[in-house]
């Protein structure tokens, strides 16, 4: 374990610590211990960018389960410091922001800061593994962090719908995603990525391909709310805005994009690849945009806004990934696309966390977000309508700001991709930079909505709850900074493009890109990109103007047919679907539940044993019965016989128990003393608690006295002891392979110090099964204190609701 | 009714205590001989059973005031770190480690990490036999 694996985990080691801090320091805002982290960690990853820029990596390796090649491995290059930096600088800042806006008298700070640390180590684990099953893990946790955000105000039932619908779907590409990864452990037989992307030609051939790009593009697409799984975005609005301005736009959503660009080495080049991620993001990024002009929620806008962005930068790695197909060109005028995607991805992350700021401030400030009541609150908020301003500046691609410079260069790939002589390209491609311009129409639109409807207009006091100011320094030093870059990187994007655009380009596109051949530039004369900026900024402005005229087009689209619907359907259908099949068979008798176990185990392994035809009796190996065993034999027999025919409880347990301690006696007769020992106090113990249990017990009678129901019972339990003798006759006649006993005889004093094999085994070579058994057994115990907890509670009238 | 219990009394106390010598006896035999962290944990449950069956729940809490919940979490938190102690040293989760030691009293001693583990199962058992008998116990 080195310094950067404890640089991973060092949110989560936080994690654990904060509820301690939040109860012992409590006149302190928890938010202050944990702003330290994120800022030390920024730093410490600003140390990376002198070697970066030199092309070198960092890699170190902590061994996880190197028998199946999963390993913890830090891999940190270009793209992984950009991630990386992103997720401190914007972590420190938004945690910054939260201290202000969430009260530390009002709300659950505690568990607000194990969630979000939680989901700074997760995001930092995903940018930094090599590893794709460690990978896939930080990934999950994310998703799950995110579903603890979203629902952080868990009383409302809003929080609880966005969180599951994020979780459904987030999950579910997830799973897709380890599927394509497990796909591409197949056709390399390694889970690293720089392994795999040595291997690129192994992969390219394999059938298995294709199927591996769809499915880890699915977990990409989910992630990054990609047309058609963008629904769960505006839902996730319901968390606390930090959230909304960290995980769901700086950060969690574009791990999507994030992937997308890890796995561009080995897929990239190929048609499907092109086609999907940029396809995708291009119908992505017109919906988005499209939709979010007509949001009357601040958040709402943003949202949609966020979606529309992501599609952007995907789209641009779609078109990006061509500049592979054509490696025989000097000057590779594809590589502008992916130079553009993270150069916009970096800008998308400084605006938009300073709007959802601003968003935040003025929802704090006034107590809505909707538009339909806001209006003139330049005069009131006058350093937020600045800082809203520029943002929605950027947003719309306006210049000086830097999110001028990455649309121009937006537009330039756009037209660069109608250059493609493949793929049909020659005739489709004009539709790339049209609806990319369209697009950016409406993109200036909603930016315009956003500020202007906000705070120009008229002023209308009536419709607020709380009356208006503007906010305190310590909300709006995060959202300063933000603009400060907005602004900063908007008249000198060269500090950025050999530092972190570059080394990040060359990562997603290895053999086409060398890091000297960046340079973006404020002006690059009268272009047809500027001409399509006039264009936008032209239309736009008669399109916002008119915005109460065309608005109407939106009641056209139908929202029977709308994909929330589709959603909402498919949950309910589940529901129902789920609940009648449980239904069926969870009758609440416990007879019920035996006959299906029992059956079940008789049907499968009868089957199995006349299929497989395995039943062998050879009685070679066995040894002589002696006279002890014979007794012994005939006691359990008898003491069975005494359990069924019984016909007071007492006897019954007490013969259970002679069973018991015969087989004890057997393990004596065998020579397996801690087997013996263990059955013995387990079986003390256990007739100790039924004589505890005993006083509660019903009346012992024989209940049933239906015939069918006796030989249903007769019928399975003869089965049932039919199957076991027959097992375990065939076990012990057969013996197909050596035993290992041999093995562990060997090795327990040399690997292990022990004389104890059976000791040994457990907590030595079978720990992890120790471990586990473990965890069921406390969770079994857990689980009967509750029960009986709760239901003592229920009876005297006590807890109600929450615990039920 | 009056329930004459003295002799069960007296004897368990003294027993219950020689049982829970045993069992830790038990407990640290398990790497050489027969025992071990499940089995002493055992039959230092068993130890609590008796005085449990012997004198009533009140008695043995104020004798014994411990939370046995916390005991098997604690157990399990144990065996979970010496999992992952392994970790700092660069190897895979769960490798154990052994050596020889020599003690001024005990003279030349085997140490090994699995014995840690071996605490961890120990109080697991301990807690969740302790848990589940007190629980359903209490349920009247």
């Amino acid at each position: 374990m080195s310094l950067i694996h404890l640089v991973i985990l060092s949110p989560l080691i936080l994690a654990i610590f904060v509820p301690f801090l939040h109860k012992y320091f409590r006149q302190i805002h928890t938010g202050w211990f944990v702003l330290i982290l994120p800022i030390l960690l920024f730093i410490y990853f600003i140390g990376f960018i002198r070697s970066s820029m030199n092309g070198e990596t960092y890699i170190s390796t902590m061994n996880w389960i190197p028998s199946l090649g999963i390993n913890f491995t830090v891999y940190l290059d270009g793209l992984g410091l950009l991630f990386a930096l992103l997720i401190t600088g914007i972590g420190a800042l938004v945690v910054l922001y939260s201290i202000y806006y969430l009260s530390k008298e009002k709300e659950a700070l505690n568990t607000f800061y194990v969630y979000l640390l939680m989901f700074m180590g997760a995001m930092l684990g995903v940018v930094l593994s090599d590893n794709l099953i460690v990978l896939y893990s930080f990934w999950e946790l994310t998703s799950f962090s995110s579903f603890l955000l979203i629902s952080y105000w868990y009383q409302r039932e809003k929080s609880r719908y966005g969180a599951q619908k994020s979780m459904l779907i987030t999950v579910f590409g997830g799973l897709a995603m380890l599927a394509g990864f497990v796909l591409l452990y197949i056709m390399t037989g390694t889970f690293s990525i720089r392994e795999i992307i040595a291997n690129v030609d192994i992969v390219t051939a394999d059938a298995l391909f294709i199927p591996a790009l769809i499915l880890i593009l699915l977990g990409a697409f989910t992630k990054s709310a990609q047309f058609p799984f963008h629904i769960w975005l505006p839902d996730a609005m319901e968390a606390p805005t930090p959230v909304s301005a960290y995980l769901h736009s700086a950060t969690m959503v574009k791990a999507g994009i994030y992937l997308v660009a890890r796995m561009s080495p080995i897929f990239a080049g190929a048609p499907e690849w092109f086609w999907l991620v940029s396809v995708f993001g291009l119908i992505t990024l017109f919906w988005g945009s499209f939709s979010a002009v007509k949001q009357t929620d601040l958040k709402g806008i943003l949202a949609f806004s966020t979606i529309s962005q992501l599609g952007l930068i995907m789209s641009l790695l779609g078109i990006g990934s061509a500049a592979v197909y054509y490696d025989y060109l000097d000057d590779n005028i594809y590589t502008v696309a992916t130079m553009a995607a993270v150069f916009h991805l970096i800008n998308h992350a400084t605006f938009k966390g300073s709007l959802f700021m601003v968003v935040g401030i003025v929802d704090h400030e006034t107590g809505t977000r909707d538009i339909r009541k806001l209006g003139g609150l330049m005069n009131i908020m006058p350093i937020s309508f600045t800082l809203a301003l520029i943002g929605s500046f950027a947003m719309a691609g306006l210049p000086p700001f830097n999110g001028f410079l990455s649309k121009e260069m937006f537009f330039t790939g756009m037209l660069h991709a109608t250059q493609i002589d493949a793929w049909n390209m020659d005739t489709l491609g004009i539709l790339f930079p049209v609806f990319a311009w369209l697009a950016s129409i409406f993109t200036f639109v909603y930016s315009m909505i956003l500020v202007f409807k906000t705070f120009t207009g008229k002023y209308q006091p009536e419709k607020l709850d709380v009356k208006p100011h503007e906010a305190p320094i310590g909300m709006l030093i995060s959202p300063i900074i933000l603009v400060s870059l907005v602004v900063i990187f908007g008249f000198f994007p060269n500090l950025l493009s050999p530092s972190l655009i570059g080394p990040a380009v060359s990562s997603i596109l290895p053999d086409y890109f060398l890091i000297e051949d960046i340079n973006i530039y404020f002006w690059h004369g009268w272009t047809p990109e500027l001409f399509m900026t006039i264009g936008v900024v032209a239309f736009g402005t008669f399109l916002y103007l008119t915005v109460a005229k065309w608005g109407k087009i939106y009641e056209w689209f139908p929202q029977r047919l709308a994909l929330n619907r589709f959603y909402d359907g498919g949950i309910v259908a589940l529901e129902r679907g789920s609940n009648k099949f449980t239904n069926s068979y969870m009758t609440g008798f416990m007879r019920d539940y035996l006959i299906i176990i029992f059956g079940f185990m008789v049907l499968l392994l009868g089957a199995l044993i006349v299929k497989l035809d395995v039943f062998t009796f050879n009685t070679a190996d066995a040894a002589d019965v002696g006279f002890y065993e014979v007794i012994l034999a005939i006691v359990m027999v008898i003491a069975t016989l005494t359990v069924i025919i019984s016909k007071s409880r007492l006897t019954a347990i007490i013969s259970l128990g002679v069973v018991g301690y015969s087989q004890a006696l057997f393990f004596v007769l065998f020579r397996a003393p801690d087997l013996a020992l263990t059955q013995l106090v387990v079986e003390t113990i256990s007739v100790a608690l039924y004589l505890l249990v005993f006083y509660h017990l019903p009346k012992f009678k024989v209940e049933i006295t239906r015939l069918r129901f006796r030989l249903t019972n007769f019928i399975i339990s003869v089965a049932v002891g039919l199957i076991v003798i027959i097992i375990g006759i065939s076990a012990n006649s057969s013996r197909l392979f050596e035993s290992i006993s041999s093995y562990f005889e060997a090795v327990t004093y040399t690997e292990a110090g022990g004389k104890n094999m059976v000791n040994v085994i457990l907590v030595d070579f079978r720990g992890f099964d120790t471990l586990f058994e473990g965890t069921v057994l406390v969770i079994a115990a857990f689980g009967i204190y509750m029960m009986i907890k709760l239901r003592l509670a229920d009876k005297k009238g006590g807890v109600e609701g929450e615990g039920k | 009714m009056k329930v004459n219990d003295l002799i069960l009394q007296t004897v368990t106390t003294i027993l219950s205590f020689l049982i829970i010598t045993f069992s830790i006896y038990i407990f640290f035999a398990g790497h050489y001989t027969p025992g071990g962290g499940f089995i002493g944990g055992l039959m230092t449950s068993a130890a609590l059973v008796l005085l449990l069956l012997a004198f009533d729940m009140k008695t043995v809490k104020t004798v014994f005031p411990i939370n046995f919940m916390t005991v098997s979490a604690i157990g399990l938190l144990i065996c979970v770190l010496t999992g992952v102690g392994a970790m700092f040293f660069n190897a895979p989760f769960l490798t154990h480690t052994f050596g020889y030691e020599t003690f001024p009293i005990l003279g030349e001693t085997a140490l090994a990490t699995s014995t840690i583990f071996d605490i961890g199962v120990y109080l697991i058992v301990v807690g969740v036999a302790m848990t589940i008998i007190q629980t359903i116990g209490e349920s009247e």
